[in-house]
């Protein structure tokens, strides 16, 4: 791919060497015809390759051969132990044209014994004796002998066994086929025979080599002598084109040179080493212009050479090497190597070299170097291999800046005397310029002349290496190196007392560093920062350069010390302009470590006390007074939010209240370590149904600071990002001292508006310079709020219960008022419910946030009207807390529910039916008004009882005589314990006794139980129509032992109606005359028997009463129905009859009934109706029976369901109202007897029938 | 005799320096850091080669005149080992550098796989390299 690379031409002028760069060939015998045939030949003989194969097992190669063809001399023969292989003459050729047998006895065999003895003297066996025809000369002669005894005889003579060491080459110089023939084949035997030759002396060379080598341990071994003789192969490998073949000697010699000096060093000392440690005379470069520097490999035959000459001539021959093969970046690479290796051995070798002058050296040489390459290569090729090549570019860079710098070519005033003395010390050490390089223009040498000339020279040959430098590592991005030659720019231009230059590169470096956390290039580079920053005046840059070097644990105590003073010293300064803040970012300053608010949950009422403790852990090396530490507070009223109500940020901001700042480690990568720790939650996901779990994760919520753009590095530096807030609301805390360390700071603030208030930014003056956090993070906040007084009352338990006393929790949140002495609440007394005033009453004050508590005594007054709570004196923003005993006086609502009873109290019931079938309390509500002190308006409180029990009555008969029962029933959790139960007549008849029937005086009942009460009612003369009745009973918690108060007893009025029986009913079946027993199937008769008990009382003074003749008679229904499907009524089920009011009237009622079942029947029943007549209003008037019989009959049958005798009558009468209503006819009308009127002697008894005895079929049904 | 062993992440942040003498340290960092210019070029250039044959060790990578820097490679996870040796020390053999970065590695690894992170085993390997490579 190096096309363009060529092998620099031979100059054969200048290179004595050069000249023997061909095998040697000699040529005996006929000079004549051996110049002649010269030129062709020589041209003829590499035109074809020839496979060598080789010794050693190398491997084989096709190779050129060209040739130097000279006359034989006998000199020309190696002597014994002569090395020189360059010169060594490989074949020997001996030319004759004779074709006469006489001249040839004549002279050519006498010359040609004479020639192979010379060469059997040096033992040598290459030779070849060419015969030439030549028809011409052939022509003019008459006595020719053949040609092949001519040739025969030769053989015969001189080619012992080797017959092919003679050939025949016949009109060599004609050009004909036969001609062409001839040299082809002479062509070949001379290439194998020279082949052949090469193999074997070689051979011999490299075994005599091998042997001198191992004898490198004897002393008196010479380095120099050595090197000659591989020096020779190589050379003969390079005539050979055998480039590779003649670097790996040269290799050879480097590796065997670096070992000994290796060895030296472990004090393995050769004798011929020291030679070389001579000291260092002359430092003028790399040669690499010629292909062979004879003046260096003349001083190493010399034994002349110093360490430097060996090298330098070892490297110009490896370079020509490789620059044969085409391997131009090798040269590069391996010449860092070398002069790397040079610096080394020198120093290894203890060589005393003049200072500077290994600088010049190695100066010169990379420039050699890099001109040869560049010498040999185009553009493009250099361009895109700038990699190999840079660290030259570098080197030299590196180099000539030590010697600016020992030359005094850099400082400000220029070089001393002592400095001009050393740089003509130095320029004399590189001698004359080589003449290879004097008509070059910008020639090594000519540079670093010049450049060591003056100040000025040196500054553009120095910048001019930079920066192609600093350029070429940039475009093959390898930006470190290049901002570390950059580096070394800054300083140079430091030196220079040009800071504003000297600036860029230092950041660009810093930046380097910053982006990839080096800690200790960063401090070197901060520091060279800020010294150029304090020369160019950036006050505001040096002071937070300063203030970064001051934090940095890398500098030793006193370099911190020096930068804190500096900042120090800038901020007592008077500043010029009063007003003008330096702002500097906090964080190489101070750090906040973490905040904690007290109270702790950073909520405050107005007017409350806040304080803010802040950790700040001062970077600095001293103590710094700090004139103040301002905290901007960002104010924002949230005022819908109920999250930020009282009620709500009082309960629930439950934080531990320290918030921890992570430390800022802004000098390490920003990619890694800035980034704030991941903060991750659970969470779960519920199906609102069924609350079973639908998904669940990890969220992160801080995903927005994780992921958002990387902030470019350049603003961890830059003071212009953080600007100063000026905001209404600061914390403030004035001089303070910030010990090295952690310090604690404490912001104490009285909370004003209500809101919420967020801490932004946190600023630190020292004079009037500010250290600035621009943003405090995470989100630091503290809430103010005010709160309006409030009176809460509830009930301690779940539910109030009546009759008994119940504890209310009073608890007043005093908000912005203040309770004075003196300030009481108000309750309007509901008449049904007392409080209960107790001696030893408390109230507990709190603090809002429940963190301090007091008990304060309770004064309440009651009057009738006015119960007066005297609140304990309390400051703003308290709660007070306080509980008091109430009864509600215990009533049941009377006569279904109409009485009213209980004043303001409305009891209700909530639905009927509900309430028959479950257990809710009637409830009632008392409100209470209270009045507040801060409020012209009263607080109506409503407090809800439940009543524990429910109470139900019944009328019970036998016969004549009645009974009245009386159910409660316990519906709430507690049980209570019943005494002194009456049951008194609250109307007038005072012939009416009450025969309580009950054992026990006192009496438990359970929770959700029920206790009956009975009492007999007797009577002497004609009993009232109606009974009022009041049920009292006394009940008070079983649990507790003693109450205070006496409770009042619990009531249930009620009103007994139609109690005295008027009706016997009797009903009987008789089986079919002639049987025993009933039969299922067979008609049995049954006989309804009623009979009138009493005369006419008050309450048959209805319509359906007919007097004639003063006998009274009414009218009744009956009924049979058998509900239970046991009989079949057979013919009229009913009828009505005219029943004589007086007593013992009887009436009888006949009645097929037909049983359907075998067993013990019970009776159908008989159900007795007063039948009214219609209205005589109404025009006509239906029969009764058709009317009956008609039966769609809804007649009314609720008798059974309805025992609330009360209600009966009303009832029935509202029926019929409204059936004569619907039907639009004139109808007469039924009214059930209420039930304490009939009495049915015959209920519950029961008829045995017996099976019909042809029935076959047992039905059994089971239920 | 190393005298100077980083460990470089694969973000290039250096996270462990170890070096003797340390006041040279310094020079150290600006040198190593320096070389990862060479460092990211030469495994940009391998780039999956480099995964295939498991070959680590990239060798010489900033040689100046007083020290060379040689690197070992940890693959995955991109971690770079240096080891800073004296220009002069020429008796360090390859394969002798080849163990040293392996047992570096190694003792890297079980630093790294400890959840208890004692560290002072990680130190101990490293001043033995750097008294032992010689």
């Amino acid at each position: 791919n190096l096309g363009s690379l060529q092998p620099l031409p031979p100059d054969s002028n200048d290179s004595p060497a050069s000249a023997s760069r061909v095998a040697r060939i000699t040529g005996a015998g006929d000079q004549n015809l051996f110049t002649s045939v010269y030129p062709t030949l020589s041209q003829q003989l590499p035109r074809e390759p020839m496979e060598w194969r080789r010794s050693y097992g190398r491997a084989p190669k096709m190779i050129h051969l060209e040739s130097n063809f000279v006359q034989f001399k006998e000199e020309l023969l190696p002597k014994e132990g002569n090395k020189a292989l360059l010169t060594f003459p490989f074949l020997h050729i001996y030319w004759t044209e004779c074709c006469d047998t006489e001249v040839y006895k004549a002279t050519v065999k006498d010359d040609l014994t004479k020639w192979q003895n010379i060469l059997k003297a040096h033992s040598s066996v290459d030779w070849l004796i060419v015969i030439v025809e030549n028809d011409a000369k052939k022509k003019n002669k008459t006595n020719i002998l053949p040609r092949t005894s001519i040739v025969d005889k030769i053989r015969n003579d001189f080619c012992n066994k080797q017959s092919d060491r003679c050939v025949v080459l016949s009109d060599p110089l004609k050009d004909s086929s036969r001609t062409q023939e001839s040299w082809n084949a002479f062509l070949t035997k001379l290439r194998t025979l020279l082949l052949m030759s090469f193999t074997k002396n070689l051979g011999k060379f490299e075994d005599d080599m091998r042997t001198l080598r191992e004898k490198r341990t004897e002393p008196g071994w010479s380095f120099c002598e050595y090197f000659m003789v591989q020096e020779e192969l190589a050379f003969v490998f390079e005539m050979l084109q055998q480039f590779e073949d003649a670097l790996v000697q040269y290799d050879e010699l480097d590796a065997l040179f670096s070992q000994y000096v290796v060895n030296f060093g472990a004090g393995d000392g050769a004798n011929w080493l020291t030679f070389f440690c001579q000291p260092v005379k002359s430092w003028n470069g790399l040669i690499l212009r010629k292909p062979i520097d004879m003046e260096k490999r003349e001083s190493i035959q010399r034994r002349e050479a110093t360490l430097l000459d060996l090298r330098s001539y070892l490297f110009s021959r490896q370079c020509t090497l490789l620059l044969f093969l085409q391997r131009p970046w090798e040269v590069a690479q391996r010449a860092l190597e070398l002069l790397h290796n040079c610096v080394q051995e020198l120093k290894l070798l203890e060589v005393s070299v003049p200072p500077g002058a290994l600088d010049c050296w190695v100066f010169l040489s990379c420039l050699e170097v890099l001109q040869r390459i560049e010498g040999c290569c185009d553009r493009a090729q250099i361009d895109s291999n700038i990699a190999h090549t840079v660290g030259l570019w570098s080197y030299a860079t590196e180099k000539l800046k030590s010697l600016g710098y020992l030359c005094g070519l850099v400082s400000e005033k220029g070089p001393n005397s002592e400095d001009l003395n050393r740089t003509v010390d130095l320029l004399a050490g590189l001698g004359a310029e080589r003449p290879e390089t004097a008509n070059t223009a910008q020639s090594p040498y000519k540079k670093l002349k010049e450049a060591l000339s003056s100040v000025e020279a040196f500054e553009k040959h120095y910048l001019d290496l930079s920066h192609a430098t600093i350029e070429m590592y940039t475009s093959i991005g390898r930006i470190r190196s290049a901002k570390f030659v950059g580096k070394d720019l800054a300083e140079f231009y430091m030196r220079k007392k040009a800071p504003q230059k000297a600036e860029i590169y230092l950041q660009g470096a810093l930046k380097n560093y910053l982006a990839e956390g080096w800690a200790l290039p960063i401090t070197h580079t901060r520091k060279q920062l800020a010294e150029c920053q304090k020369h160019l005046g950036q006050i505001e840059n040096y002071l937070q350069t300063s203030s970064l070097l001051a934090s940095d644990h890398h500098l030793t105590e006193e370099e911190r010390k020096h930068f804190c003073q500096e900042i120090l010293d800038f901020a007592s300064q008077p500043s010029d302009s009063p007003g003008h803040k330096i702002v500097l970012p906090m964080h190489s300053f101070a750090q906040l470590r973490d905040l904690h608010f007290d109270p702790s949950n950073a909520v405050v009422h107005v007017g409350g006390v806040l304080c803010v403790e802040i950790t700040m852990y001062s970077q600095m090396p001293v103590p710094v007074h700090v004139e103040q530490i301002v905290v901007n507070v960002h104010f924002s009223i949230e005022k819908n939010s109920y999250r930020k109500t009282a009620e709500w940020l009082t309960k629930h901001k439950t934080s531990n209240g320290i918030i921890n700042f992570p430390p800022e480690t802004t000098p390490f990568p920003v990619s890694q370590n800035n980034l704030p720790a991941l903060e991750l939650y659970e969470m779960f996901e519920r199906s609102p149904s069924d609350n079973s779990l639908n998904t669940t994760g990890i969220i992160c919520r801080n995903v927005h600071m994780l992921l958002r753009r990387q902030e470019s590095c350049s603003s961890l530096e830059m003071p212009s990002g953080v600007a100063l807030e000026e905001g209404a609301h600061v914390l403030r805390c004035s001089h303070v001292t910030l010990e090295p360390g952690a310090n604690q700071i404490t912001f104490r603030t009285q909370a004003k508006e209500p809101g919420t208030y967020t801490l932004r930014q946190l600023c630190a003056s020292v004079g009037s310079v500010w250290f600035v956090l621009p943003h405090i993070y995470p989100i630091v906040q503290y809430d103010v709020y005010s709160q309006e007084p409030q009176l809460h009352v509830e009930p301690l338990a779940d539910s109030l219960l009546a009759g008994i006393p119940q504890k209310v929790k009073f608890t007043v949140t005093t908000g912005h008022y203040t309770i004075k002495n003196g300030d009481s609440l108000q309750l309007s007394n509901a008449e049904a419910m007392l409080i209960l005033c107790q001696a030893e009453s408390r109230a507990m004050v709190y603090s809002n946030t429940r963190e301090q508590s007091s008990e304060a005594a309770l004064r309440i007054q009651s009057s009738d009207k006015v119960t007066s709570i005297s609140l304990p004196v309390a400051p703003a923003y308290h709660v007070i807390e306080f509980e008091l005993e109430v009864l509600s006086l215990p009533s049941a609502p009377a006569l279904g529910g109409e009485s009213d009873m209980l004043g303001t109290a409305e009891p209700h019931r909530k639905h009927k039916d509900k309430q028959r079938t479950g257990h809710c309390m009637v409830t009632t509500d008392h409100k209470v008004s209270i009045d507040c002190p801060w409020s012209i308006y009263s607080t109506v409180i409503a407090l809800t009882f439940s009543i524990p029990f429910r109470t139900t009555h019944a009328l019970l008969s036998s016969g004549t005589r009645k009974y009245v029962q009386v159910c409660v029933q316990n519906l709430s959790e507690l049980d209570f314990q019943l005494s002194d139960s009456y049951l008194v007549d609250t109307g007038d008849s005072t012939d009416l006794q009450l025969v309580p029937l009950n054992t026990q005086s006192q009496q438990p009942i359970y929770s959700k139980q029920s206790v009956f009460f009975v009492w007999e009612l007797k009577w002497t003369e004609e009993p009232p129509p109606s009974l009022h009745c009041r049920f009292s009973v006394g009940f008070s918690p079983a649990s507790e032992e003693q109450l205070s108060i006496s409770l009042k007893p619990y009531t249930y009025e009620f009103k007994v109606e139609n109690f005295f029986t008027l009706y016997n009913v009797k009903a009987e079946i008789f089986p079919p005359s002639g049987m025993e027993y009933c039969r299922t199937g067979s008609l049995c008769s049954l006989e309804v028997l009623i009979t009138r008990l009493s005369d006419l009382l008050e309450v048959d003074k209805d319509e359906a009463l007919t007097e004639s003749d003063e006998h009274f008679s009414t009218k009744l229904m009956y009924e049979v129905v058998d509900n239970s499907s046991n009989w079949a009524v057979c013919g009229k089920s009913c009828g009505v009859i005219s029943m004589p009011v007086a007593a013992r009237a009887t009436y009888r009622v006949h009645m097929e009934v037909m049983p359907l079942f075998a067993g013990y029947l019970p009776l159908p029943d008989v159900r007795l109706f007063k039948y009214l007549p219609h209205h005589s209003a109404h025009s006509s008037q239906l029969d009764a029976d058709s009317w009956i019989e008609n039966d769609s009959l809804s007649v009314d049958k609720h008798g059974d369901d309805q025992p609330d005798s009360s209600s009966l009558k009303s009832r029935g009468s509202v029926h019929s109202a409204c059936s004569s209503e619907h039907k639009g006819l004139p109808m007469p009308r039924l009214q059930a007897l209420p039930a304490g009127q009939v009495f049915n002697s015959s209920s519950g008894t029961q008829v045995l029938v017996i099976p019909s005895q042809d029935d076959h079929v047992l039905e059994v049904s089971v239920t | 005799m190393a005298i100077c062993i980083p460990v470089i992440t694969k973000e290039n942040y250096p996270l462990y320096i170890c070096s003797i003498p340390t006041e040279n340290e310094l020079k150290f960092q600006y040198m190593v850091h320096t070389s990862l210019d060479v460092v990211d070029e030469k495994i940009s250039s391998m780039g999956k080669a480099l995964v295939n044959q498991r070959e680590l060790y990239l060798g010489l990578l900033y040689p100046t005149e007083d020290y060379k820097v040689l690197q070992g490679y940890a693959t995955i996870s991109k971690v770079k080992f240096f080891m800073v040796v004296n220009s002069s020390n020429t008796a360090l053999q390859d394969n002798e550098i080849h163990r040293m970065f392996w047992k570096l590695h190694n003792s890297y690894i079980d630093v790294m796989c400890n959840p208890f992170c004692n560290s002072r085993d990680f130190d101990n390997m490293v001043m033995y390299i750097m008294i032992q490579v010689c």
